[in-house]
C-alpha cells in the first residue's frame, strides 16, 4: 500500500502548493486591486486616519489635521470656514471629498510620489507617514477684501468674486457667499455630517455652489469686451477710430419692442446711423454699438474670439467634485446663431453664459498684453517639514488678442473707469482699466446679475478681478455700483505697499 | 509490507518534542502577550495563569507520551500545540475587538483542556490501534447515527442555514466532527478486509481496470451518504471531506487507480446535479466566480469579500495585532479565521500556518508508510488525508482558491467538537507512529547463530 500512499503525498502537496500560491497571489500580487476597492472599508478608514498635510495661504493654515482622542485620530479643521469653504472643500468620511482636499489628495495623505523621499524618512525612522502641505496662489489680504466686499451687502448676498494675477494666472481670491461650514461635513459623525450635507443641499441658496467657478450666468456688458477685441482684431475698427452708434437699433429679421436695442439714454451718438469713438461706445456702454459689431462681424468671428479667452473650454483642475471631476463649469458661447441672436449676444446677452473666473480671465488676458494664462490655485507642493519640493509653473492657455490689440481695449477700459460708467472703481494715483455688466436674467421674477471686471495698474498690471452678484438685498442692481467698490478693495488689497 | 524493509531503529526522541514545545509554548504564549499588547497598549494581566494553563496542559500531553507512547512520533505534538495556541490568541483579539463579555477564547481554553484530557484518555486507554478494527461496523453505524442527529427534531439546530448542530440544554455539538473519526476507523475496518475483492476482480475498458458492478457498492453508498449530508444537512464542505476521504481509502487499500476515474466520475456528476439542483450550491459557485458583483446582496459575499480585504489589507507581513479590523469579517473566530491571522499577521504567518498543516499531513503520511500493518496504514492515511482535505477546502475557499464551503480550521478554529475531535485525531496518529516506530521485540534472542547467518542473508 505505500506506493498509493506516496501518490496520495505527492496529492497532498499539490494541494499545499495550490494554497501557498494562491495566498501570495491574493496578499501580494492582487492586494492593490482589493486595496483599490471602493467598499474596502479598511483603506477608507485608514485614508481617513492619517495624519493629513494642512492647505495653506501663506503660512496660515486654513484646512489642517489636529490630533483627536478617538478610533481615527485625526480630525479636519478649517480655521477660516466659510472664506476658504469654495476653494479647501471639505475632506469627509468615505470619499465624501472636494475642492483642493480631492485635488490635491495625493499629496495630503502622502501618497504622492514627489513625496517618496519624505514617506522613506518615516518609515526608517519608524513615524507615522505624514502627508504633504499644500500652499495655495491665494493672496490673504485679496481674499479677505473679496469677502469683507460681497458680505457688506447683506447676509442674503449671492455672488463671486475672482482675482487673478494676469502674467501668471494665479488664483489671488476666490470668494463665493453664502457659503458653508467643511467642518460640519468632516466630524466624525458621520451621520451628523450626512444631515447637515442634506441641509444645505436643500437650501435654495446654494450654499455648496461655487458661484466663481461652476455657476455661468450671462455675462452682460462685461462680455462687450470679447466683442471689441474681436472688431479690433478684424481689422477693420481702430481703437482711436469710429464705430457705430445710435440711440436705439433694430436688430435684423425683428420688427417691434422685442428686437430693438437701446442704451437706457447714455451718450451713444443721435440717430440710428451715426458714429461715435470706439472709446465712447465702451465708456458708455453702448448697446446699440456692439450689437451692429457683433451683426457685422458674424456670429462665428465672435465665438472664435470668445474661446480663445477661454469660453467653450476647461482649463481648471484644482478644484474636483467627489467623483474626481474638475468642477469648473464650462463658459459657453453658443454657436449658429442667427443675425438677431448674434447682436444679442455682442453684449453678453442671449444664450452667453460666462463665470466670474471666465470674466477675469478675459480681463487679464488683456492685462498681459493678450496672452491668456491658465489659472491654478496649487502655488507649492511642500513636505511635512515645509520643504518646497514642487511649484507649479505658469502655462499659457491661448493668445487671444494681439499685444496692440490689448493695448488699445487696455486705454479705452482706463477711459471707462476715469470718464464712463466704471467710475466706482477708481483707485487714487493708480491707473485702473475696468468694465460694468448688469445682465438681464431673461425671467421676471430674477432680479439682472451685477457683474464688474477690472485690471490695474493699467500699465503694469498686477491683479485682475471680477465681480459677480447674483442677488443682494439692495433696490437697484447695477455693476457699477455694487461690484466697482469691491473690485477696488481687492485691487488695493494685492497693490498695497 | 514492511517486513521487506531494512531495519531501521527508531529513538524515541522525545528530548527534541519537548525542544519543539518550548518554541510552540514562545509561539502560544507570544502571541498572547503580542495580542495584548498590541490592542491593549500592556501585557495581558493573567498572561502567567494563562501561560501557565497552557503550557501545564502541553506538558502533561508530553510526560503521557513519554510513558504510554515513548516512540510516537515527535513533530506531531509541538506542531499542533503551537498551531492550538496561535488560534486561541487570535480569539482573544477578536473578544477584545469584539468588547465585554465577548468570551470565545475562555470557551476555547476550556475545549482544548478537553481536548487534552480525550488525548491523554485514549493513549492510555488505546494501547494498540489494532483493537479498533474490532468495531469496525459499530463506528460505521455510530457515525451515521450522529450524522443523522441534527436532523431529528428536538435537538437538531439549524444555525447559517446548516442543520449539523445539536443543541442538548446550553450545550451544541457538531457531531459531523466525531463521524469523521469514526468514518476514517469503519473504512480503514472495512477496506483493510476486503481489499483483496476490491482489487483483483476487475474489467478492463479502454486500458483502465475498472472494478466490478458489484464492488461499487461500497463507493455508491458513500457517494449517497455524502450526497445525503449535502441534501438534508446543506453542509457542502463535510460531504465534500467524506467523499474524498472515502476515495483516497479506497484507492490506497486496493492501489486500483481505477477508483480515482470512477471516484472523479461520481464526483464531478454530483457537484453538477448539485449545482443544478440547489439553489445555495449554485449561489456559492456563482460568488465564487465573481465575488464582488455579490457584495450587497444576501444572501451575497460580504464575509468572503471582506476576508479578502482583509487579506490584502495584511500584505507580506501584516498589520500586527491590533491595528486591524478583523472584526469586520463575520464569523472571524470560526471558519474565518485564517483571514485574521492573514490580516494581522501576513502572508508570512498565513505561510507559516499553511506549512504547520503541511508537516502534520506529512508526519502523519509517513506513519502510514511504516506502519507495520494495513489497518494502522490506512488509518494513518485516513487520518492525515481528512486532515489536509479539511485545510484545503476551508483555506480554498477563504482564499477564493475554490467555491467556499463551511468548515472548520482544524486546531485554529473556534469551536468546541472540531477542537476535541482534532486532538483525538492527533493521539491515533501518535499512537499507530508509536507502534509503528517502536522496534521489534527481540523473539529470537535466545535462538543459535543459524538464525543470524539467516539475518545476514536477509540484508539487502
Amino acid at each position: 500500500m505505500n506506493k498509493p500512499i506516496r501518490t496520495i503525498s505527492a496529492f497532498c502537496l499539490v494541494l499545499f502548493l495550490a494554497l501557498l500560491a494562491n495566498a501570495t497571489y491574493l496578499q501580494y500580487w492582487a492586494a492593490g486591486d482589493y486595496g483599490d476597492d471602493a467598499r474596502n472599508r479598511r483603506v477608507v478608514d485608514a485614508e481617513y486616519s492619517r495624519e493629513r498635510g494642512a492647505i495653506l495661504v501663506g503660512r496660515t493654515p486654513v484646512a489642517q489635521s489636529v490630533p483627536v482622542d478617538d478610533q481615527y485620530e485625526f480630525l479636519r479643521e478649517y480655521p477660516m470656514p466659510f472664506q476658504y469653504a469654495p476653494v479647501t472643500g471639505y475632506f469627509g468620511y468615505g470619499g465624501a471629498v472636494t475642492g483642493i482636499e480631492k485635488s490635491q489628495n495625493d499629496v495630503l495623505s502622502g501618497d504622492d510620489d514627489r513625496l517618496f523621499v519624505t514617506r522613506l524618512v518615516d518609515l526608517l525612522s519608524n513615524e507615522a507617514a505624514k502627508g504633504g502641505d499644500i500652499s495655495l496662489t491665494i493672496n490673504k489680504d485679496a481674499q479677505q477684501a473679496a469677502w469683507d466686499g460681497l458680505n457688506e451687502l447683506g447676509g442674503g448676498t449671492r455672488g463671486a468674486v475672482v482675482a487673478l494675477e494676469p502674467a501668471t494666472g494665479k488664483v489671488l481670491a476666490m470668494v463665493s457667499t453664502p457659503s458653508f461650514d467643511p467642518a460640519t461635513l468632516a466630524s466624525h459623525d458621520f451621520a451628523a455630517n450626512q444631515a447637515a450635507y442634506d441641509a444645505l443641499a436643500a437650501d435654495p441658496a446654494k450654499p455648496l455652489l461655487n458661484r466663481a467657478v461652476q455657476d455661468p450666468l450671462p455675462p452682460g456688458s462685461t462680455f462687450k469686451i470679447v466683442t471689441a477685441a474681436a472688431a479690433l482684431e478684424s481689422g477693420r475698427y481702430t481703437a482711436d477710430g469710429d464705430v457705430p452708434g445710435g440711440s436705439t437699433y433694430q436688430l435684423p429679421q425683428t420688427s417691434g419692442e422685442t428686437g430693438l436695442v437701446d442704451n437706457q439714454g447714455r451718450a451713444c451718438g443721435a440717430g440710428n446711423d451715426a458714429r461715435i469713438p470706439f472709446s465712447q461706445a465702451l465708456e458708455q456702454s453702448c448697446n446699440t454699438t456692439f450689437a451692429r459689431l457683433a451683426v457685422e462681424l458674424g456670429g462665428d468671428a465672435l465665438g472664435e474670439q470668445a474661446e480663445k479667452f477661454g469660453f467653450n473650454q476647461e482649463y481648471f483642475e484644482d478644484l474636483q467634485s467627489t467623483s474626481g471631476d474638475s468642477t469648473q463649469a464650462v463658459s459657453t458661447f453658443p454657436d449658429e446663431l442667427n443675425p438677431p441672436q448674434t447682436g444679442q449676444a455682442g453684449f453678453g446677452q442671449f444664450d452667453v453664459r460666462a463665470t466670474p473666473l471666465q470674466m477675469a480671465m478675459v480681463v487679464a488676458g488683456i492685462a498681459n498684453q493678450g496672452r491668456v494664462m491658465k489659472p491654478y490655485l496649487v502655488g507649492e507642493v511642500q513636505s511635512a517639514d515645509s520643504d518646497t519640493i514642487d511649484a507649479p509653473e505658469p502655462e499659457e492657455l491661448s493668445q487671444a488678442v494681439s499685444p496692440e490689440t490689448a493695448a488699445g481695449l487696455t486705454e479705452m477700459l482706463v477711459n471707462t473707469v476715469n470718464d464712463g460708467t466704471a467710475g466706482p472703481a477708481a483707485i487714487p494715483g493708480i491707473q485702473v482699466a475696468g468694465k460694468t455688466g448688469t445682465a438681464e436674467s431673461g425671467r421676471d421674477d430674477v432680479p439682472p446679475y451685477a457683474w464688474f471686471v477690472s485690471f490695474a495698474p493699467a500699465d503694469n498690471p498686477q491683479v485682475a478681478v471680477a465681480v459677480m452678484i447674483e442677488s443682494a438685498d439692495v433696490d437697484e442692481i447695477a455693476g457699477g455700483l455694487l461690484g466697482g467698490p469691491i473690485a477696488k478693495s481687492v485691487m488695493e488689497a494685492v497693490l498695497k505697499p | 509490507m514492511s517486513s521487506s524493509q531494512p531495519v531501521f531503529i527508531h529513538r524515541r526522541r522525545r528530548g527534541a518534542e519537548l525542544v519543539l514545545l518550548v518554541l510552540a509554548l514562545c509561539v502560544g504564549i507570544g502571541a498572547y502577550a503580542a495580542v495584548g499588547l498590541g490592542v491593549q497598549g500592556h501585557v495581558p494581566a493573567d498572561i502567567v495563569g494563562y501561560g501557565g494553563w497552557l503550557a501545564g496542559l502541553v506538558i502533561a500531553a508530553h510526560v503521557v507520551i513519554r510513558f504510554v507512547a515513548p516512540y510516537a512520533d515527535p513533530v506531531l505534538l509541538p506542531l499542533v500545540a503551537a498551531l492550538n495556541g496561535l488560534g486561541l490568541a487570535v480569539i482573544h483579539r477578536l473578544d477584545l475587538a469584539k468588547g465585554e463579555g465577548s468570551a470565545f477564547a475562555q470557551r476555547q481554553l476550556f475545549w482544548m483542556s478537553v481536548g487534552v484530557v480525550l488525548f491523554v484518555a485514549t493513549l492510555v486507554l488505546l494501547r494498540d490501534h489494532r483493537v479498533l478494527q474490532r468495531f469496525t461496523y459499530t463506528s460505521g453505524l455510530t457515525a451515521v447515527a450522529l450524522l443523522v442527529l441534527p436532523l431529528l427534531p428536538g435537538i437538531g439546530n439549524t444555525k447559517n442555514g446548516a442543520k449539523i448542530w445539536i443543541q442538548v440544554g446550553p450545550m451544541s455539538f457538531q457531531p459531523g466532527e466525531l463521524a469523521k473519526v469514526l468514518l476514517v476507523v469503519c473504512f480503514a475496518g472495512y477496506l483493510v478486509l476486503h481489499r483483496d475483492a476490491l482489487a483483483l476482480a476487475g474489467r478492463r475498458i479502454a486500458g483502465i481496470d475498472l472494478p466490478r458492478g458489484r464492488d461499487l457498492g461500497p463507493i455508491l453508498a458513500m457517494w449517497l451518504v455524502s450526497l445525503g449530508v449535502l441534501v438534508f444537512q446543506r453542509d457542502l464542505g463535510s460531504s465534500l471531506l467524506f467523499f474524498g476521504l472515502f476515495l483516497v481509502m479506497l484507492y490506497v487499500a486496493t492501489e486500483r487507480a481505477g477508483w480515482l476515474i470512477v471516484g472523479g466520475g461520481l464526483f464531478a456528476a454530483g457537484a453538477l446535479a448539485a449545482y443544478q439542483l440547489f439553489a445555495h450550491v449554485r449561489n456559492r459557485f456563482d460568488i465564487w466566480l465573481d465575488p464582488m458583483a455579490h457584495f450587497d446582496e444576501s444572501p451575497g459575499s460580504g464575509q468572503l469579500v471582506e476576508g479578502l480585504f482583509g487579506m490584502a489589507w495584511g500584505g507580506l507581513v501584516g498589520r500586527g495585532f491590533g491595528d486591524g479590523s478583523p472584526w469586520r469579517v463575520p464569523y472571524a473566530e470560526s471558519d474565518f479565521i485564517i483571514a485574521a491571522i492573514g490580516e494581522e499577521l501576513g502572508l508570512t504567518a498565513v505561510m507559516a500556518v499553511l506549512v504547520c498543516y503541511g508537516l502534520i499531513v506529512e508526519r502523519g503520511l509517513r506513519t502510514a508508510v511504516i506502519s507495520r500493518d494495513g489497518f494502522g496504514k490506512l488509518m494513518a492515511t485516513g487520518l492525515a488525508v481528512s486532515l489536509a482535505l479539511q485545510v484545503f477546502v476551508v483555506v480554498g475557499g477563504v482564499t477564493r482558491l475554490i467555491p467556499l464551503t463551511g468548515l472548520t480550521t482544524p486546531f485554529l478554529s473556534y469551536g468546541g467538537s472540531s477542537l476535541v475531535a482534532n486532538w483525538v485525531i492527533v493521539a491515533l496518529l501518535l499512537r499507530i507512529s508509536d507502534l509503528a516506530r517502536r522496534p521489534l521485540p527481540d523473539l529470537d534472542a535466545e535462538d543459535d547463530a543459524d538464525d543470524a547467518e539467516t539475518q545476514v542473508v536477509k540484508l539487502p
